[in-house]
């Protein structure tokens, strides 16, 4: 093939400012961990509840926890994220619409973040769900026997046991949401997939800039796949699932 | 005497064997497969975009199949089988690279970073950086946007040119990027931006394709003059010479001056809208003297 490598890019100066190309890279990785972190923390928490409302024992918790995961599992994350950018504005009242469209500081990181939060909640919320109802009946019952109310037995059984056995489902989840975070590109987000865009109209070399963003998201998702390794390896409960040798 | 004659007679007929068997390059890669492929855009109006029927036309196809056309003749291949592969701004020039395609017919801007990876044909289009606005907002010049939001669409030069201006005038812009032009004019449309920053052509073109095009107007000063032409491989001097040898007849004949009336200043697909945009002055002497000087010299001051 007829190209012209060029490995010294990386420490070449940027056509249109005083910055390397490196120190782009540096920021847009910042960006995309921020997007991931925020996003995952909201999808932990929002996934929590939901799937926990989605056994619970009245039809319209789990109506309404069930409306959540197929709205937000169903719809593909790119139009979600056009929907909260493009669509969710225009129905604020007229000001704040446009202070949200002009003047809302880092809007595309907020619109990225509450959009792969939320996608992603509806995914741990379905995990969750499998890991309480992967738990032998006998456990909630053995709870309530003991005098425990039902908030008691899930705080103190059930999620305590159900969040253990889903640590694997959720290492993926957790990998599948850096990834993901490549679609806030597209409302202008200067992450990975955006950085990596740009320097290759700038600087011509297509490979080293298409590069480093496959090797960064490697080492993020790899990274992440190693926290969780060492929580379920800490969390096991020693003879359960999680824990099984 | 005779003989003289008789290997003079030789020597001639010679001629258009030794050629033909001397092909290099591309043109031994499309005479060995029998097929060309052209790359194509899919959203350049009117440069090289689809129709209505997701056919490829354009400007710059059309000039393209004048090239096809000669290679036909030169490769003696009447029947020589044009594929077409629709490319982006980010895998255009790796494609040309690896062999995927051997013609980008689209709207790649010529400048000296590329010339490090692709040859380019004379220039057919020139292109002036510019804004669209809202008319009713009243903006007519770059210096009212100072800390106003201003659209633009990631991965084009028009990102490094507002930075640039930015710096350069001391004004500082609230950036926002869409994904491709179609997202950008819906930031102005949706009044997330005030102006649109990017290639005249392709704003005249979305303007004449939008909902309502009289509330839309291309103004401002040029941010940056761009030579926009056709691309193909580099060290490859015979297709070169063939390429440059044809536009360059192109324009000599007027014919390029003909195509441009009809993609420029006429109706055209698939809305029959009209872009009203007459050949610019850069356009004009780049027409006069053909050549493939990059966009560096074109904004030399």
């Amino acid at each position: 093939m007829n190209y012209h490598w060029n490995w010294g890019v990386y420490l070449e100066q940027v056509s249109s400012g005083d910055e390397r190309y490196l120190d782009w890279i540096v920021s847009a990785l910042g960006w995309t961990v921020a997007v991931s972190m925020t996003a995952w923390v909201i999808a932990l928490l929002l996934g929590g509840v939901v799937g926990t409302l989605r056994t619970a024992p009245n039809r319209w918790l789990v109506i309404a926890g069930n409306a959540w995961v197929e709205f937000f599992r169903n719809v593909p994350l790119l139009v979600q994220l056009f929907i909260w950018f493009f669509v969710v504005p225009e129905f604020l009242p007229a000001e704040l619409s446009r202070w949200v469209k002009q003047d809302m500081p880092a809007k595309e990181f907020f619109t990225a973040t509450i959009c792969l939060g939320l996608f992603t909640s509806a995914r741990v919320a379905e995990q969750v769900r499998s890991g309480i109802q992967s738990l032998p009946r006998g456990q909630k019952m053995a709870g309530l026997a003991m005098g425990f109310t039902l908030a008691q037995t899930y705080r103190y059984v059930i999620l305590p046991m159900a969040f253990r056995i889903v640590i694997p489902p959720l290492t993926s989840e957790f990998m599948n949401i850096i990834k993901n975070s490549a679609v806030a590109f597209a409302i202008g987000l200067m992450e990975l997939t955006f950085i990596s865009r740009q320097m290759i109209e700038e600087s011509g070399q297509v490979f080293e800039s298409l590069l480093a963003a496959t090797i960064l998201y490697t080492v993020c998702a790899f990274a992440a796949n190693r926290v969780m390794a060492f929580i379920e390896a800490r969390a096991r409960v020693p003879g359960y699932i999680a824990g099984a040798k | 005497m005779n003989t003289k004659r008789l290997v003079l007679l030789a020597m001639l007929a010679a001629i258009p064997v030794a050629a033909s068997a001397d092909e290099t390059g591309t043109l031994k890669k499309i005479k060995e497969s029998g097929s060309i492929t052209l790359g194509i855009r899919e959203s350049s109006i009117p440069l090289s975009y689809l129709d209505a029927n997701q056919k490829p036309v354009g400007y710059h196809i059309d000039i393209c199949n004048r090239i096809v056309d000669a290679i036909k003749v030169k490769l003696a291949l009447p029947n020589l089988k044009v594929n077409t592969q629709p490319v982006t701004s980010q895998n255009r020039i790796p494609l040309v690279t690896n062999g995927t395609v051997d013609l980008e017919c689209g709207s790649t801007t010529n400048n000296a970073t590329r010339q490090n990876q692709v040859a380019f044909a004379p220039t057919t289009y020139v292109t002036t950086v510019r804004m669209a606005v809202k008319k009713a907002s009243g903006i007519t010049s770059l210096s009212q946007l100072d800390g106003k939001p201003v659209a633009t669409t990631s991965g084009t030069t028009s990102v490094q040119l507002m930075r640039a201006h930015e710096k350069s005038k001391g004004v500082n812009f609230k950036e926002v990027t869409g994904k491709d032009h179609a997202d950008s004019f819906l930031m102005l449309a949706s009044d997330r931006a005030v102006a649109f920053v990017m290639d005249d052509n392709l704003l005249a073109g979305l303007i004449a394709t939008a909902q309502s095009p009289s509330d839309y107007a291309v103004v401002g000063e040029a941010l940056s003059v761009e030579p926009i032409a056709i691309m193909f491989r580099k060290d490859d001097p015979q297709f070169k010479g063939l390429v440059h040898a044809t536009v360059r007849d192109l324009i000599k004949t007027g014919e390029v001056a003909k195509l441009y009336t009809k993609w420029f200043t006429q109706p055209i697909p698939p809305k029959n809208a009209n872009l009203n945009l007459p050949m610019s002055d850069a356009l004009k002497s780049a027409l006069q003297s053909p050549n493939d000087a990059p966009a560096e010299q074109y904004n030399k001051k």
